[in-house]
């Protein structure tokens, strides 16, 4: 059934299509509409769960590791400084191995006050051990939360996930979405079944000291299983394509790459409008590609050295700052398509932050850019910032 | 008067505003209005202590509160807590 | 690709008509984006709400600078919004008025279209003297001047987003579909 919806909006019918056990929430722009309508859903009796309002993020994310550790399939969603106050819990989450699922409206963090996106929120949470999968629309957005779940309560993987949409971008922008029928989705979605949960007949303690001896090869066992997820990633896409004919590459996507001169690696909704300036540049010529980063954690840097025998130019966009170094995905993404042998330059173009708009016009400037480095055959400077007020005029 | 800025290198290094709060006139968001009755009015100063964003002026110790139209943004909590009933809400009208 | 802003002001419903648009678009087989301006809202404040209409997916998220039409509910709001902004040389404008193009001092040649949604809403019970809610009936007039987007699919999305009041919504926006003309 097509509907025209929010992102926010597609993020609730996916919890509610889920069958959410507990859902536990707290507002903040721009996440507030996800937990309004499942709020909204739960007191029309429309939810298979109940749904808590709790006193805060930190809260939100205790009550979803006790629920999980019950048995529950759980869900919350945050934006900004939510998600840095449960930074905490975040931890205890991986390390507790609750597969929880969380909608990120991405926000930027304050001062100065701004309630807009970008990806700051989402880098900081980077080595919490939580599997971490951008959206390109609203679409996606329904469809990575039902394929996070399967991903995440999968027995050999035990992680939960970030399902990130952009704020405002995506989360207050209707768009067509395909709602699964609920039978579908039952058969994608097999109800939660944990190896360990609270068993009134099997009493355990959960989450105990462990001694120096032990501690690192729990942590080593997360590691491994994140690896574990990478496959269970791509699997789960395909398995999703098969019965409902969507995918969305698993781990990344390559676009107009094959025959590509240079090509730019970018997450969330600004995919959507590099792929269309590619495609209007192809058609003046300019073979220029995207490279979709579907999947943040575990971050796929097999998958992207191949863009060393594709290109000799990668540009990166980030929505977010490392200060005193670069943007994340930069450091990450040159960092992973490393080749001691030579490959392809690697450029930062930072942009888009709170909420500033990123247009077709500073996409096509970053590839005009990336080309002009191809011929020159070097990068002038690390990182670029884009539409900034630095009184060039260029902008 | 400052100028307004026109590079990163113009800001202020941390982020402050060049004027007071005063010069947000959020008068204009209001879509109902505190009126006060004198006549009922026992001047306890309730109001002035409760508005949240310093909108009920009292001039000197005996006067009657006033509204500060320019900024008060009708959140009627002054009407709410006087214990004279002596405020009402009132619609604004459309400018 | 058609691009569409809607101007208004806090309250009247801009927001909504991008969605009741976009709803519409896409029961007639095509494929949207409506998205406010992601400002501060209050009542009374100036508000924009956008929509793309294509007859494919719309990949791209950024804003609307030269829309292909101009839809403005309130036209006290030319008074300081350049509501003529950006628009294409062929583009149109859709306003709810009773004066003329020359009274409201549009000095541009676009195709310039008039309805008195405020006097049709009113009519229909929507909103008050003070505060008429006009989006559904500038929707009714837009379906007019816009045929790739039916009357029959505004009216059904009106009966799909409208809270309270459908069924003189949907009667608004007939009006207006029959009463809008050319400046």
């Amino acid at each position: 059934m097509i509907e025209v919806m929010t992102a926010n909006y597609a993020a609730a019918y996916a919890v509610k299509l889920a069958r959410v056990g507990v859902i536990a929430a707290y507002p903040i722009t721009p996440q507030s509409s996800i937990s309004e309508k499942l709020a909204e859903m739960y007191v029309k009796g429309e939810l298979h769960g109940k749904y808590f309002l709790v006193e805060s993020e930190h809260s939100a994310m205790s009550m979803l590791i006790g629920a999980s550790y019950a048995g529950a399939r759980t869900f919350t969603a945050t934006s900004s400084h939510g998600l840095a106050l449960m930074h905490e819990m975040l931890f205890w989450a991986v390390g507790a191995r609750r597969p929880i699922v969380m909608a990120v409206v991405a926000r930027a963090l304050a001062p100065p006050w701004n309630i807009w996106g970008d990806h700051m929120d989402v880098m900081s949470e980077r080595d919490t051990g939580w599997m971490q999968f951008f959206c390109e629309n609203n679409q996606e957005t329904l469809d990575t939360i039902l394929m996070a779940y399967k991903i995440s309560e999968n027995r050999s993987v035990m992680l939960p996930s970030m399902v990130i949409e952009d704020g405002f971008i995506l989360s207050h922008t209707y768009e067509a979405v395909d709602i699964p029928d609920q039978d579908e989705v039952d058969d994608f979605l097999p109800p939660f079944d944990p190896e360990w949960k609270i068993d009134f007949n099997d009493p355990r303690r959960f989450g105990g000291l462990t001694m120096p001896d032990w501690w690192s090869e729990f942590r080593y066992r997360i590691a491994l299983d994140q690896e574990v997820a990478r496959k269970k990633i791509v699997e789960v896409d395909k398995e999703f394509e098969r019965k409902f004919g969507r995918s969305y590459g698993g781990l990344v996507e390559f676009y107009n790459c094959d025959d590509a001169e240079v090509a730019l690696v970018l997450a969330g909704s600004a995919v959507g409008t590099a792929k269309e300036v590619s495609d209007k540049m192809r058609e003046r010529g300019k073979k220029v590609g995207v490279v979709k980063l579907k999947t943040f954690r575990p971050f796929p840097a097999e998958e992207l050295k191949k863009l060393n025998d594709m290109v000799p130019v990668v540009g990166v966009f980030d929505r977010s700052y490392t200060f005193g170094y670069g943007g994340a995905l930069y450091s990450e993404v040159r960092n992973g398509i490393y080749d001691p042998a030579g490959g392809a330059l690697v450029k930062n173009y930072v942009g888009g932050m709170g909420g500033k708009d990123f247009t077709p016009k500073n996409m096509e400037f970053i590839f005009e850019d990336l080309l002009r480095i191809k011929k020159e055959g070097k990068v002038d400077k690390m990182v670029e910032w884009i539409n900034i007020k630095d009184g060039t005029g260029r902008w | 008067m400052v100028e307004a800025p026109k590079t990163y290198k113009d800001l202020p290094s941390t982020p402050i505003t060049f004027f007071t709060t005063e010069d947000n006139k959020t008068g204009t968001w209001r879509t109902i209005r505190p009126v006060i009755d004198k006549e009922k009015c026992t001047r306890c100063y309730i109001c002035w202590k409760f508005c949240p964003d310093l909108s009920i002026e009292v001039e000197k110790e005996g006067d009657y509160p006033n509204v500060d139209y320019d900024h008060c943004k009708g959140c009627g909590i002054c009407a709410n807590e006087c214990p004279s009933n002596a405020i009402t809400m009132e619609k604004e009208m459309e400018k | 690709m058609i691009e569409i802003r809607i101007h208004g002001r806090g309250g009247q419903g801009a927001v909504v008509a991008s969605e009741i648009l976009a709803r519409a678009a896409v029961k007639d087989g095509m494929r949207v984006a409506a998205f406010p301006f992601f400002g501060v809202e209050r009542r009374g404040a100036p508000v924009t709400a956008f929509c793309r209409i294509d007859d494919k997916p719309i990949r791209i998220h950024a804003g609307i600078y030269e829309p292909d039409y101009v839809i403005v509910l309130d036209p006290k709001l030319m008074e300081f919004v350049d509501v003529c902004q950006g628009l294409k040389p062929n583009g149109e404008i859709l306003m709810n008025t009773t004066r003329s193009k020359e009274e409201l001092g549009i000095n541009k040649p676009n195709k310039t279209w008039i309805v008195d949604a405020t006097g049709i809403a009113l009519k229909h019970g929507l909103g008050s003297e003070t505060a008429p809610i006009v989006n559904t009936a500038i929707v009714g007039a837009f379906a007019k001047i816009f045929p790739k987007v039916s009357l029959e699919s505004v009216l059904k999305s009106i009966e799909e987003a409208a809270p309270t009041k459908k069924d003189a919504n949907v009667a608004a926006a007939k009006e207006a579909y029959h009463m809008v003309k050319e400046a």
